[in-house]
């Protein structure tokens, strides 16, 4: 199987994705396509099905049926080459709390492959952007948490990956820590990197280049959000996914 | 393999970053090494005697001077039987031994004479050891009584006894290195699992499980870092069995760090096996556990492997500690060599790639 | 608090491995105990140096292998050879005659057996010797010419444990290891287990008091604890006929107190640790092995050495298993270990009074 320029392609294509566990249907035909260098929202409420989607994009678990390609590569069979070349930020930890921040961003490099040399000059990069040098031999246990999410989302793209995938990167912090998180997003992107975020903030939404809304397991709407908010004649991405979670059977 | 390098890294800091672990991992074992090799031991210090002598006869007296005498016996009571016998319950007396009347007379006259030895027999195999002993004893008297009885010379044999290895028969020299084995089993089967599954737990593991990692690496550098430490402890303990207690070290020491890494390989397969198989540390802690209890018991630690039934020295086939046990043994007290111990070695070592290979494979990046 | 402690029992019966495992060891144990473990001689294989293979020689070693203890382990043909053949591991002992055996034997010589042997394991070495030293005397008395010698006969009776069986003095251990094990380090770890997934905190901002909370999560144990010792001493019952000579509701009523104490010092460990492995492995090293190495177990404490007696009288299970001992094989009744209950009453109140310290100063 010949991967495709990504320049021609699209990063991530899913055609009729499904995902079921038992009888339970957690992922109902998605059909979705994501651009390079394209910031493209997964929004949901919890437990529409967003965790699992990206779990399958990731290389993590399978699909039970569809066509997906990530990076060029396809999900059955060539998820250790998808890995390759993705970033990934977990829900729950992605940091070791008992390292540092150095020997966390040392380690990860590591898994990568990155030289000692690179992994030192990108460290030292990502802390003066975030202007905490000196808080290198620190660890992560004692930082705050706007800090630690900053910084695993520093560690998912040192390594240049094309695509990194964020799962509900900004849960628990305050609103302007959360715009500092989304500045981050957007220098990524601009880099070239292509993000796919999940988040339950609907207005996170605004700062994606296009949305898709999943309810139940289906994706019920897919556009920029300037045209959703026309489509559903709302005034933000709040009332836009009232309407359509109004259908919604399976929220907590 | 360098990203080997990487996770033997980050395992090592997070080892001896843990507070609590430290100790727990160095000092405890040795401290236990120390303390229970002198508490584990099946030899009888002393045995309790109460004497109920219904005959008070010169016969009887002598035959009670036997004991006596002896310093393995203490006579801690007589009188009745009735009251030896509620020593005993009190857990006061270990033995009793009854002479009725009329003991003395028929020796005189030439007739077998008997007597009664009640053991508190609770703990079977010290009662049956110290029967043995008392049996011994009257085979003494018996012999004098034979030897006093006729003039001429009977024909006898001389029984002598030689005790190799260990001629004071201390029960150190056979249990420390058995529990040397323990000690580096608890570590290898139990701290090298449950760190997989605390990943798992926590949920770190989906941050590595996302990366181009192979599994192959990623085992190797979860398992490396406890190996080492094992090994470590294995020598510390032996420093610690050879100046605190003695313990002779006949035989090659690469040959048991050899078999020890082998064992390792093996047992620390197991505890990631069943790591693969668990979702949280606590069921793979209980499982681990129950394995290794079973297996414990079975390996000869503490009872003697040949005392066990055929069914159960066959399923001491699938034991890696009834081998390692063995052979350490071996190896220290006896002299044992290469040649004595190599196919136990290598279907230990057959082993430890089989239960590896199956780890390995149980273990999924992706679910 | 009904509904935190229902929520406690599902969370721990869902959980069907550790149920399995925790149901199953015991019985495993009790098994191996009674069909697989001893200190018996069986099978013990001996290696004859026999020079002069005569008719005593040859009766002498029939004999031997008739006994149930020995089996042939093949001929040496010197003491040279005894070395090597130890090395290799399958004879624990050598009987040696020396020559012309059956000669000198008549012409009153005193010929000499030599019993060597591996005593690198001290105990069977000693039952060995014992043995085949006995079935030798035994033997050469039987060709002694002269019918009326008197001699001592002795009997030989076992109280207790007529049969020798080594599950008898396990089963009370088994029950104080499984009760250590459920009560303690369960408890310990799936306390320490809150803390570790930070859920404790969730926990002590609820409307519940920090008693309910730990109290709620080890009350499922005590229950597991004691339907699983109930279901030992019916399996030992029934399969090996180990009693209960004494009254079974002693015997119940003292297990509650020592689950008690041993709930205390789970909780007491879970104050300690930070996270599961910390409290798994101090609840591994300070409780289970010296439970089973130093309680008088497997190993008597009184043959051990003054300073580790000294010791083990720290340790409750030490108590506990004389307590059930006595209440099952021997019958007795609280007159004679209300001096062991007293001490396990004192150690639980301590233990419970230091946990709620540490509990309290964890929180602040």
């Amino acid at each position: 199987m010949t991967t495709t320029e990504l320049a021609d392609r699209p990063v991530i294509m899913a055609e009729n994705l499904v995902k079921r566990f038992g009888s339970f249907v957690a992922n109902d035909h998605l059909n979705f396509n994501v651009e390079k260098g394209e910031i493209f929202g997964f929004l949901g409420a919890n437990g529409a099905g967003k965790t699992t989607a990206i779990r399958i994009l990731c290389g993590l678990s399978k699909p039970t049926s569809g066509k997906i390609m990530v990076a060029g590569y396809d999900v059955y069979t060539q998820t250790e080459k998808i890995k390759k070349h993705i970033g990934y930020m977990s829900q729950r930890f992605s940091l070791y709390e008992d390292l540092t921040i150095a020997e966390n961003f040392r380690f990860y490099g590591g898994i990568y492959e990155m030289r000692p040399q690179n992994i030192k000059q990108v460290t030292a990069e990502m802390l003066s952007k975030l202007e905490i040098s000196n808080l290198a031999n620190t660890i992560i246990a004692s930082l705050p948490l706007g800090i630690r999410q900053k910084l695993a989302f520093s560690v998912a793209i040192m390594h240049r990956p094309e695509i990194v995938f964020l799962d509900e990167p900004t849960g628990g912090v305050d609103p302007i820590t959360r715009r500092q998180f989304w500045e981050m997003i957007y220098e990524a992107a601009a880099s070239g990197i292509t993000v796919f975020v999940t988040t339950h903030y609907m207005d996170e939404a605004e700062y994606c280049d296009r949305v898709s809304i999943m309810v139940d397991g289906r994706i019920e709407a897919l556009d920029t959000p300037a045209n959703l908010r026309k489509t559903y004649n709302a005034a933000g991405m709040n009332e836009v996914f009232l309407m359509l979670a109004r259908k919604a059977k399976n929220t907590d | 393999m360098r990203i080997i390098f990487y996770i033997v890294q980050k395992e090592f800091l997070q080892v001896f970053r843990n507070r609590m672990m430290l100790p727990i991992i160095f000092v405890i074992p040795i401290v236990q090494l120390l303390i229970l090799s002198f508490a584990v031991t099946f030899e009888i210090k002393n045995i309790n005697l109460y004497i109920s002598d219904g005959d008070h006869s010169v016969a009887s007296r002598r035959l009670t001077e036997h004991f006596r005498s002896s310093p393995f016996y203490r006579i801690t009571g007589e009188g009745s039987t009735a009251s030896g016998l509620d020593l005993v319950q009190k857990g006061k007396v270990h033995q009793i031994i009854e002479i009725l009347p009329g003991f003395g007379k028929k020796l005189e006259t030439g007739l077998p004479a008997d007597i009664l030895i009640v053991n508190d027999a609770i703990n079977g195999s010290a009662a049956a050891l110290m029967n043995a002993y008392t049996l011994q004893i009257v085979n003494e008297y018996n012999a004098g009584i034979v030897a006093s009885f006729n003039d001429i010379q009977q024909p006898a044999a001389t029984v002598n006894w030689s005790f190799w290895f260990n001629p004071q028969l201390d029960y150190k020299t056979y249990m420390v290195p058995g529990i040397l084995v323990l000690l580096v089993t608890i570590i290898g089967m139990f701290l090298a699992g449950m760190n997989v599954v605390r990943e798992k737990e926590i949920g770190t593991i989906e941050q590595i499980n996302v990366t181009p990692i192979r599994k192959y690496q990623f085992i190797a550098g979860k398992l490396i870092p406890f190996w080492i430490i094992a090994l470590f402890e294995l020598a510390v303990g032996l420093i610690v069995a050879k100046f605190a207690f003695h313990i002779p070290i006949l035989g090659n020491i690469f040959l048991i760090f050899l078999i020890a890494s082998v064992y390792l390989l093996v047992v620390m397969s197991i505890g990631l096996f069943l790591s693969t198989v668990t979702n949280t540390q606590q069921q793979s802690m209980f499982l681990a556990w129950f394995i290794l209890v079973i297996f414990i018991l079975m390996s000869g630690l503490f009872t003697p492997v040949e005392s066990m039934p055929r069914w159960a020295r066959t399923v001491n086939v699938v034991n890696p500690i009834a081998y390692f046990i063995a052979m350490i043994r071996m190896i220290m007290l006896k002299g044992s060599g290469f040649q004595n111990i190599a196919n136990s070695l290598a279907i230990l070592s057959g082993y430890g790639v089989a239960i590896l290979s199956l780890a390995v494979w149980r273990y999924r990046k992706t679910t | 608090m009904k509904r935190f402690i229902i929520k406690e029992f599902l969370h721990i019966f869902r959980d069907i491995r550790s149920m399995v495992i925790l149901f199953g060891m015991p019985v495993a144990q009790v098994l191996l105990f009674g069909f697989a473990i001893s200190n018996e001689v069986r099978d013990v294989h001996v290696a004859i140096v026999d020079p002069s293979h005569d008719v005593i020689t040859n009766a002498i070693v029939q004999k031997m292998f008739a006994s149930g203890y020995f089996l042939p382990g093949g001929e040496l043909s010197s003491s040279s050879e005894i070395e090597e053949s130890f090395r290799q591991g399958k004879n624990k002992m050598v009987v040696v005659f020396s020559n012309d055996f059956a000669t000198r034997f008549q012409r009153g010589e005193k010929p000499s057996v030599q019993l060597i042997a591996d005593a690198s394991d001290p105990n069977t070495a000693n039952l060995l010797v014992s043995y085949a030293g006995n079935i030798i005397q035994n033997y050469s008395r039987q060709l002694i010419i002269a019918p009326n010698v008197p001699v001592v006969n002795p009997e030989t009776r076992m109280l207790y444990n007529p049969a020798l069986k080594s599950v008898y003095m396990f089963v009370p251990g088994i029950i104080t290891v499984l009760l250590m094990l459920v009560s303690a380090m369960m408890t310990s770890i799936s306390i320490a287990r809150e803390k570790e997934l930070g859920t404790m905190e969730v926990l002590l901002v609820s409307p519940l008091k920090p008693f309910h909370i730990v109290a709620g999560k080890v009350m499922p144990y005590v229950l597991l604890s004691f339907i699983n010792a109930l279901s030992i001493l019916a399996l030992s019952y029934t399969v090996f006929g180990v009693p209960v000579n004494g009254s079974l509701l002693l015997l119940l009523a003292e297990s509650i107190l020592f689950i008690l104490l041993a709930l205390s010092l789970g909780i007491f460990i879970s104050t300690i640790s930070n996270n599961q492995q910390t409290a798994m492995m101090l609840s591994m090293f300070a409780l289970m092995l010296p439970t089973i190495l130093l309680s008088g177990f497997i190993f008597p404490v009184e043959n051990m050495p003054l300073p580790l007696q000294i010791f083990s009288t720290l340790m409750p299970p030490r108590w506990f298993i004389i307590i059930v001992k006595s209440i099952m094989l021997k019958g007795t009744g609280i007159a004679y270990f209300w001096k062991e209950t007293l001490i396990l009453i004192v150690m639980t109140i301590v233990f419970i009074v230091a946990s709620v310290k540490k509990f309290k100063i964890r929180l602040s």
